[in-house]
């Protein structure tokens, strides 16, 4: 075990600071949105994550970010686990009619100012389930969208610089 | 004695009439005496049900004769929209009936429990699936949980938004001081009317829904569509097809293991071990996207054969994983093995007894972890597993750690499979040019309505798909039982005589599907 701390300790990063030759485009988005986290807030951003009838796929991928490869929390963006801690609504899902009440809920419960971005295909457009009883469809039908991040689901590069997206066109608000 | 009959023997007997253009196992059409009969069988230990699920006018289940593996589906017409329940004798189809009252308006007669339970009175409308759906209750009233009464004892409602990045759902638990005196999950938050979606639509069409029913399964659900379908049509796909789809089966089962080990680990205070198994989760992910051009190979499996080749370094980079994985995976385990605060947490937490997986059915992790050893892969098993050497590991603590060893030993049996077919692959690489064919066959659709079923593993258990084609080639029905339906009910055992506390990590430890289950 402590071999292995060490062993990771010593080994150097395994996120992708740095130009890693298989994904360029990553590390130049990283350095990118670094840059934009420090400027816009000199402090954290806290996610607040809500599902509001994903297929999942959309937060396998939301919670690759954390791994040590993308490393989120590098750039002060973290997930909390109360929207009243949040400043950024992460919704996924093509919004079941089932979710609609909590989805508005979480959305009142997040304190000014406050963005809200649409994960996914199905969270930008209803996707594939548009038109049944069961789902309303895009976020914005219920919620005010700041920020549309397409994608089936999106990939962790796609969601980091969706993120920047965020943090570059806010400064306003 | 009629439980040690055959399920055919028996099905006949009791007045059964074999459908035509059913396969690849039969359906029997049961007059309701037939159906009535086939209950009392049920109250004996030989059979596993398999689905339910309901049309307008009838009713559907899918039975296992345990000892010899043979599999029947079971049709009972309800023009009165009425059926006698099952859920007295087995009690995994209490919610699967449910849910059929709630989209089809099937009533279960003398069931053992008749709330609602997809329906949650948002939808607008009632039975939306049957003949006559119905105008929305004007008033509706709350969810009615189970009455808890007993002293000290209180209640604490959970969700449906969760702390953390995890799907909704509902749990009510009554505890009395730290011990979970009863846990009472609400599901269906997230039902989207894949069944409804998916009537009326073009086969390729259900198929993308099929790969969205939940997304970590998509190649498992994508794959028990696609066999469904060929079933139905008796289409068969080529053999490269049937080696590719295994091997991206294979990724997805050690993608999600390695990402639930880490999560399981991380629920019990070690975050170390989240932080290296999403490393190598990672790693999975990026040779499945290079391989197949998406992380989580959503879309490559379709009806037919696949939507995607490894290219034609595809079986090197496998391999190359493999090597990665077998020099990093093994320490992590040493050092799970070794971890005594660990253990501490695992051990002897949320065990599940035998009896309860076999009397449920439940399959995966949760199944093998408390001695139920079913794998579809074997049973009944499809190509190209017959031709690949693997083991199934089974155990019989019942426990987070045992759920935990299952799915270390099954990354370890999933890496020896992806090696296997890396090296014996059968057909031609797309080449360079790109002018090998997709191993891929049309479909025909048949004379009149054809019906099929399949049984495929996914990481989290056994799927059961069931389709009727019509003839003009379009879904008139597909139900796609995800394995989360028989193991939710097991999480609210699991937990009794807990403390609250570890309810995320038993959770985590069944790491059931919301989306699978809510449909
Ligand atoms: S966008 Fe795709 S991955 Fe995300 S929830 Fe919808 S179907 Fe699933």
């Amino acid at each position: 075990m402590f071999k292995h701390i060490l062993k990771s300790l010593t080994g150097g990063p395994v996120t992708e600071a740095g130009p890693a030759p298989a994904d360029p485009a990553l590390a130049e988005l990283a350095g990118k949105l670094e840059k934009a986290a420090k400027a816009r807030l000199g402090r954290s951003l806290s996610i607040r994550e809500v599902d509001a009838g994903s297929c999942n796929g959309c937060e396998l991928e939301i919670h690759a970010l954390n791994n040590p490869i993308y490393d989120l929390e590098r750039f002060g963006i973290r997930f909390v686990a109360s929207p009243r801690h949040a400043d950024v609504l992460l919704v996924t899902g093509p919004v079941t009619r089932n979710m609609r009440e909590a989805l508005v809920r979480s959305w009142d419960a997040t304190p000014d100012p406050k963005w809200v971005v649409a994960c996914g295909d199905c969270a930008v457009d209803g996707g594939l389930f548009r038109g049944g009883y069961a789902c309303i469809g895009p976020v914005n039908e219920v919620l005010p969208v700041d920020l549309h991040i397409p994608g089936c689901p999106p990939r962790p590069a796609e969601l980091l610089a969706g993120l920047l997206a965020l943090l570059e066109t806010s400064d306003t608000r | 004695m009629y439980g040690e009959q055959p399920l055919f023997g028996l099905l006949n007997r009791i007045g059964g009439a074999p459908v035509a253009d059913h396969g690849p196992w039969p359906r029997y059409r049961m007059t309701r005496d037939g159906w009535l009969q086939l209950i009392a069988e049920l109250e004996g230990s030989a059979w596993s049900l398999l689905g339910l699920w309901g049309e307008p006018k009838e009713v559907y289940a899918a039975l296992r004769e345990d000892m010899s593996g043979d599999i029947a589906v079971v049709s009972l017409d309800c023009p009165q929209g009425r059926y006698p329940s099952l859920s007295p004798v087995r009690p995994s189809a209490n919610r699967l009936e449910r849910a059929a009252h709630d989209l089809y308006g099937l009533t279960a007669e003398r069931t053992t429990d008749p709330r609602p339970w997809l329906d949650h009175d948002a939808w607008g409308v009632r039975r939306p699936l049957s003949d006559r759906p119905g105008a929305p209750s004007p008033n509706p009233g709350p969810y009615t949980f189970l009455s808890v009464e007993g002293e000290g004892l209180h209640q604490i409602p959970v969700g449906p938004v969760h702390a953390g990045i995890i799907e909704p759902g509902h749990f009510r638990f009554t505890a009395n001081g730290e011990t979970v005196v009863r846990l009472e999950e609400r599901l269906g938050y997230v039902h989207r009317g894949v069944e409804g979606l998916m009537r009326g639509k073009p086969i390729a069409e259900a198929a993308r829904l099929a790969a969205r029913i939940s997304g970590d399964s998509t190649v498992a659900h994508s794959l028990a569509f696609a066999r469904a379908v060929e079933a139905a049509l008796d289409v068969r796909v080529p053999p490269r097809a049937v080696w590719l789809r295994a091997l991206m089966a294979e990724l997805e089962r050690v993608a999600n293991h390695l990402g639930d080990i880490g999560a399981i680990c991380n629920d019990a205070a070690f975050a170390f071990m989240l932080a290296e198994m999403s490393q190598l989760r990672e790693a999975v992910l990026r040779a499945a996207d290079l391989c197949f051009g998406h992380r989580l190979m959503m879309d490559r499996v379709v009806p037919g054969g696949v939507a995607a080749d490894l290219p034609e370094r595809g079986p090197a980079l496998l391999l190359d994983l493999c090597a990665e994985l077998r020099r990093r995976f093994p320490p992590l385990v040493t050092i799970y093995d070794g971890k005594a605060s660990l253990q501490d947490r695992t051990v002897g937490t949320g065990v599940v007894a035998t009896g309860l997986v076999s009397r449920f059915g439940a399959g995966g992790p949760v199944g093998r972890a408390s001695g139920r050893g079913l794998d579809a892969r074997r049973n009944p098993g499809y190509a190209p597993y017959d031709d690949l050497e693997f083991e199934v590991p089974v155990l019989t603590e019942g426990d987070v750690n045992a759920r935990v060893w299952i799915r270390i030993r099954e990354v370890e049996q999933s890496i020896a499979l992806i090696e296997q077919i890396a090296k014996r692959m059968p057909g031609l690489p797309r080449g360079l040019d790109g002018t090998t064919p997709l191993p891929l066959v049309p479909l025909a659709a048949g004379q009149g309505a054809r019906e099929g079923m399949s049984l495929v593993e996914s990481f989290r258990g056994e799927i059961l798909t069931w389709v009727r084609i019509e003839a003009d080639g379009t879904v008139g029905r597909c139900h796609p039982r995800d394995p989360s339906w028989f193991q939710w009910p097991l999480l609210e055992a699991a937990i009794e005589g807990n403390i609250v506390a570890d309810f995320p990590l038993c959770n985590k430890s069944f790491n059931c599907s919301y989306a699978g289950h809510d449909l």
